[in-house]
């Protein structure tokens, strides 16, 4: 057979294989093909969102503190109290309690005290709080009982577990009602020497005799673990309604009583924390049963609660499904909120039944391009629903570059944004001999005046016009707006250290030469030692290894070089930084804090003397170690005051000693921004409102629709490809039909 | 040949130890237990007496290779080197530093990474071996010259590079498969059409270069002279005799790394978002998760002593001459 005869039936065949495959895929060509989500989810009423790095480390209330861990530890369990999700400033409402109850002072006597009396007066604080009624548990197999009424799974052997990995693998589930005994357990548990729990060192400050209880559970765990190692992991059942202690109670089965040591009014904010969420002791029995810690059935992995959503599915590092609680009581969507919502549209679903969403599916997406590329295709709701730095990212990004401006706007993506309770600072560490506390009053003095000198140096506005791309505000003190403590007329908002008065009154920076003049007086002139001549050369730890952080670093150098003081970066990872913080061997770092509740004290008490990280072994927040017997003292009395005219005259002085000391050289305040798909409605955004999933309400047609406009697949390129191929086959299939007919004298010859 | 296997068995059991010993010694000069404590805990209000309480209940309270508390041989087995590696030899992995079971974990991610890394490593070893005969086969011209070229090309540019162009030109521009994910059973192949192929892609340039230096260097041999002379078509005797004798090489950088697929590709793996074993060990290295670190270290040094004897009872197959003692 001969090659004429051979190619027209090659090319017919291949002609024919490539009109089917083009019949195939116009039959498919509208079909969305890049949907990584199961086909038709799109058109339901579950949201899609990813998580970045890792799966949440902690789910158990004790333990869970963490921003990631959030998005599902406040959607499954109801803290006594919550924040109303649309007013500002942030106010208190009723989660599991019917409503914020006041506190009762009470004297050393034990006599009541009007609610105006001074923290010294105060001996005692009581906390009656109202739980609602009728609120039941989520579906879980530790509250399964059998028609005699025992539980079905709490005489578990280790061989009956073996090969149960998700909670749904119990096939009974079971329910009972919430009382105010399941508060006191969790506070009780609190004390557990089996979990860690970053809140118990501060409780055990304030909650009436835990520290004391924490000993006598520690003491009854050693005695259960009487011939176990260590490291054990089926551990007997800690009981804690066997062994408890004054601080907690529950007077009735709807009333919770928390006595604190004399008077702590931030303490109303730690009830709003999952620390307080109620906790079964039927779910501490079910856990603590042979076989379950090491197949990963505990509280970390899978929360019991009876918040708006229940976790159903926990695959690590992978997949994370949150689905509506069947047994939820039910609460509706706010009908008030903070001026200019009503116009923002935060107000249409007033009045209806919470939650809007039926399934939130978390995966994961440890990369930013396949994130960013999947959240613009419409296959996630939002990039990032427990922070807010990502929408700021989107607004940067909008205004670096048209075209992306143009695509965010094209698809609708709302970036509502706000400035929350969130600081940046440079500090000083006052432990150190040059820019800390002086020997002497004369180095005091002169320390004080470098640590200004620089303050003026550092351009914070050039750092937030360059490295925040204008997303964000200079700092001029240690207070952020939107808490009660900050007032644009008062310190708060205006350093006099570091700013004097424009001619508009607005803040204006001090010049390089009264920055100069105070180094001259702080003995550097042109930053060299007075006595010495040498230059002056201070070190700045930062917290980051990689060489992404080269420009930001030689920004900060620039800064110091304005005053002729040279600048030696130390950059080290997390742990080596945190170990020099604890033991205090740093110079120079930069901070950050974001509120763990709306209060000023939650941003003052990292200036606390007695908080120092140095002095505490590490337990204490104050980086800088900062002390200062004037502010110690108006922070005593500071922190036992009620919001009101007082406390902030008290702030104000605070915040006028810091300026002029300038142990921090405040940094600034970020702005924040949600990101939202057009079809997510109510998205408000916020990071102390941590069970905000709920109030989000989803146009799934919408999504669908939006989705197939945006992700037609292109066809096309394929068979040009295919057909491109086979143009480049050709030659070479002239060459071989060639060399088939060589003889070998010219293979040879070619050779 | 058993002999030769049992003695190579055991040496693979010297150097698991000493694997070990050199993990351990590495992991413990950058961190310290309350470093790993602190990070497992969490960034805020994190006291010594919580440090404390988690380097107990996970046994990272032990000193690290001699315990001077100890009596007699206690001082070396009560330490946390004995306590932590002599499990492992037994495959019991124990359970992370957060708690989860290591065995269960890699049962789950296994079939994931294998997923992957199976039809990459087969698919890629098919096209490359067709690929750089067929350069082998139209030497001396201009096919060769730019195939070369084209493979010289494909060699210079980084694997990540592939996998951004190969994302933002099939997901984000064609829309024709998702840019990551992964799901169960069938449904995976849309998953893993993209990253099988760029993992094809981004190897193909440099074996093939490899791969054509060894058929040339067969080519010019007697026996391809014989197989010419003999009146054999070109094709057959590329495709069945330099190919099986050049195979002694192939095999050496295939068979070898056949084990280490359970352990999964970590950079592809993290990008595509499959659940796997590379994207397991990463997550622990960033973590400092000495507990996975050492049981991925462990398990990828046996995959890989297990592919080197299986590389050399292969040659046997392979070649009649070689003989095992």
């Amino acid at each position: 057979m001969s090659f004429q005869q051979i190619a027209p039936r090659a090319l017919r065949r291949i002609a024919a294989l490539l009109f089917i495959t083009a019949a195939l895929l116009l039959g498919a060509c509208d079909k969305v093909q890049n949907n990584p989500h199961p086909a038709g989810s799109e058109a339901s009423n579950t949201l899609f969102l990813p998580f970045t790095s890792r799966s949440p480390k902690y789910l158990d209330p004790a333990s869970s503190y963490s921003n990631d861990e959030s998005p599902y530890t406040y959607q499954v369990y109801e803290p006594p109290y919550g924040y109303h999700y649309l007013k500002r400033p942030y106010e208190l409402t009723g989660r599991g309690a019917r409503e914020v109850a006041p506190p009762q002072y009470l004297d050393k006597a034990g006599k009541a005290l009007p609610d105006s009396a001074s923290g010294e007066q105060v001996a005692q604080t009581v906390y009656d709080i109202p739980i609602r009624s009728g609120i039941q548990f989520a579906p879980h197999p530790a509250f399964a009982k059998d028609a005699d009424g025992r539980f079905v799974y709490h005489d578990l052997k280790a061989d009956d577990v073996a090969d149960k990995h998700q909670i749904g693998d119990f096939t009974h589930t079971g329910t009972r009602e919430l009382t105010a005994e399941d508060y006191v357990y969790a506070i009780r548990r609190l004390a557990t020497p089996r979990v860690v729990s970053p809140s118990f060192s501060t409780m055990a400050d304030y909650i009436v005799g835990l520290r004391e209880y924490g000993a006598a559970v520690a003491a009854k765990d050693k005695d259960l673990r009487k011939g176990m190692a260590p490291t054990d992991r089926n551990l007997p059942f800690l009981d804690f309604r066997e062994l408890g202690f004054e601080g907690v109670s529950a007077p009735d089965k709807y009333t919770l009583r928390i006595r604190l040591v004399g008077k702590y009014p931030q303490f109303k904010y730690w009830l709003a924390m999952v620390f307080f969420a109620p906790v079964p002791w039927e779910a501490e029995k079910f856990y603590a049963q042979p076989g379950m810690a090491a197949n990963n059935l505990s509280l970390n992995y899978w929360p019991v609660g009876t918040g708006p959503y229940m976790l159903t599915e926990f695959r690590e590092n992978r997949r994370h499904v949150l689905q509506r609680n069947p047994n939820f009581h039910g609460e509706t969507y706010p009908c008030e909120g903070a001026p200019g919502d009503q116009e923002k549209g935060y107000l249409q679903d007033c009045g209806k039944p919470l939650p809007f969403v039926d399934k939130v599916v978390f995966e994961i997406e440890k990369e930013a391009v396949p994130l960013q590329s999947k959240f613009i295709q419409g296959f996630y709701d939002s990039p990032a629903i427990e922070r807010l730095d990502i929408g700021t990212g989107y607004i940067v990004a909008m205004g670096d570059d048209k075209k992306k401006e143009a695509l965010y706007k094209e698809k609708g993506i709302r970036l509502p944004t706000t400035v929350e309770a969130n600081t940046w600072y440079f500090a000083f560490n006052w432990m150190d001999p040059v820019v800390g506390k002086g020997a002497t009053p004369a180095q005091d003095e002169r320390n004080r005046k470098l640590r200004q000198a620089l303050s003026i140096a550092i351009e914070w506005e050039e750092h937030i016009a360059i490295f925040e791309r204008g997303q964000g505000v200079a700092g001029q003190g240690p207070v952020p707006p939107s808490l009660f403590g900050y007032r644009e007329d008062g310190p708060t908002a205006f350093n006099p250290v570091v700013y004097r008065r424009g001619s508009d009154g607005k803040p204006v920076r001090r010049s390089i030469d009264e920055a100069k003049q105070l180094l001259v007086d702080a003995g550097y002139p042109d930053g060299r030692d007075a006595k010495t001549g040498k230059p002056l050369v201070l070190s700045f730890d930062y917290m980051n290894t990689s060489n992404g952080s080269k420009p930001l670093l030689d920004w900060y150098a620039r800064q110091f070089g304005k005053l002729g003081v040279q600048m030696e970066v130390r950059a080290t990872d997390f742990n080596r930084f945190q170990d020099k913080l604890k033991k205090g061997s740093v110079q120079m770092f930069l901070g950050g804090w974001l509120a763990d509740y709306p209060d000023a004290e939650n941003f003052l008490f990292m200036l606390y003397g007695p908080n120092s990280k140095a002095k505490t072994d590490g337990n204490g927040e104050n980086n800088a170690n900062y002390q200062s017997p004037q502010f110690d003292a108006l922070f005593d009395r500071m922190k036992v005051l009620d919001d009101g005219p007082q406390k902030q005259q008290l702030i104000d002085e605070m915040v006028q000693i810091v300026q002029k000391d300038a142990v921090w050289s405040f940094g600034y305040w970020p702005t924040s921004a949600a990101a939202y798909h057009q079809w997510i409605f109510n998205g408000k955004p916020t990071q102390i409102v941590r069970n905000h999933i709920s109030y989000l309400r989803l146009d799934a047609d919408l999504r669908a629709s939006k989705i197939r406009e945006w992700n037609r697949p292109v066809w096309w390129p394929l068979p040009l490809l295919g057909a491109a191929s086979l143009l480049a086959l050709w030659p070479a299939w002239r060459i071989w039909r060639r060399r088939e007919r060589e003889t070998a004298s010219r293979t040879l010859a070619g050779e | 040949m058993l002999n030769y296997i049992i003695r190579r068995v055991l040496y693979g059991l010297l150097i698991l130890i000493g694997v070990n010993l050199l993990t351990f010694i590495l992991f413990f000069a950058v961190n310290t237990p309350d470093d790993m404590a602190r990070i497992n805990i969490g960034g805020k209000r994190v006291s010594a007496d919580a440090i404390a309480k988690w380097k107990t209940q996970r046994g990272y309270d032990k000193p690290l290779l001699f315990n001077e508390q100890a009596q007699g041989v206690e001082k070396l087995s009560k330490t946390l080197f004995v306590e932590r590696s002599l499990p492992l030899f037994a495959l019991q992995f124990g359970a992370s530093d957060t708690g989860r079971d290591i065995g269960y974990e890699l049962r789950q991610r296994a079939l994931p990474s294998l997923a992957l890394a199976l039809p990459t490593f087969l698919l890629g070893v098919f096209v490359v071996v067709v690929v750089s005969l067929i350069m082998v086969f139209f030497r001396n011209t201009y096919v060769e010259f730019w195939s070369v070229a084209f493979a010289v090309f494909l060699l210079s540019v980084s694997g990540l590079f592939y996998i951004i162009a190969g994302q933002f030109l099939f997901s984000t521009v064609l829309k024709l498969v998702p840019a990551s994910g992964f799901a169960g059973g069938l449904d995976m192949v849309v998953f893993l059409l993209l990253p099988v192929a760029i993992g094809i892609v981004s190897r193909m340039g440099g074996e093939a270069l490899f791969y054509r230096t060894m058929f040339l260097e067969e080519i010019g041999k007697d026996y391809v002279r014989t197989a010419r002379s003999k009146g054999l078509s070109e094709s057959v005797v590329l495709f069945r005799h330099v190919l099986g004798n050049a195979l002694l090489p192939i095999l050496t950088s295939t068979v070898a790394v056949l084990p280490l697929l359970f352990m999964g590709a970590l950079i592809m793996e993290s990008f595509f978002g499959i659940p796997g074993l590379g994207s397991f060990t990463i997550d622990a290295i960033n973590g400092q998760d000495f507990a996975v670190v050492r049981a991925m270290v462990f398990l990828g040094s046996a995959l890989y002593i297990l592919g080197l004897v299986l590389t050399d009872i292969s040659y046997t197959l392979a070649d009649p001459r070689v003989r095992l003692a």
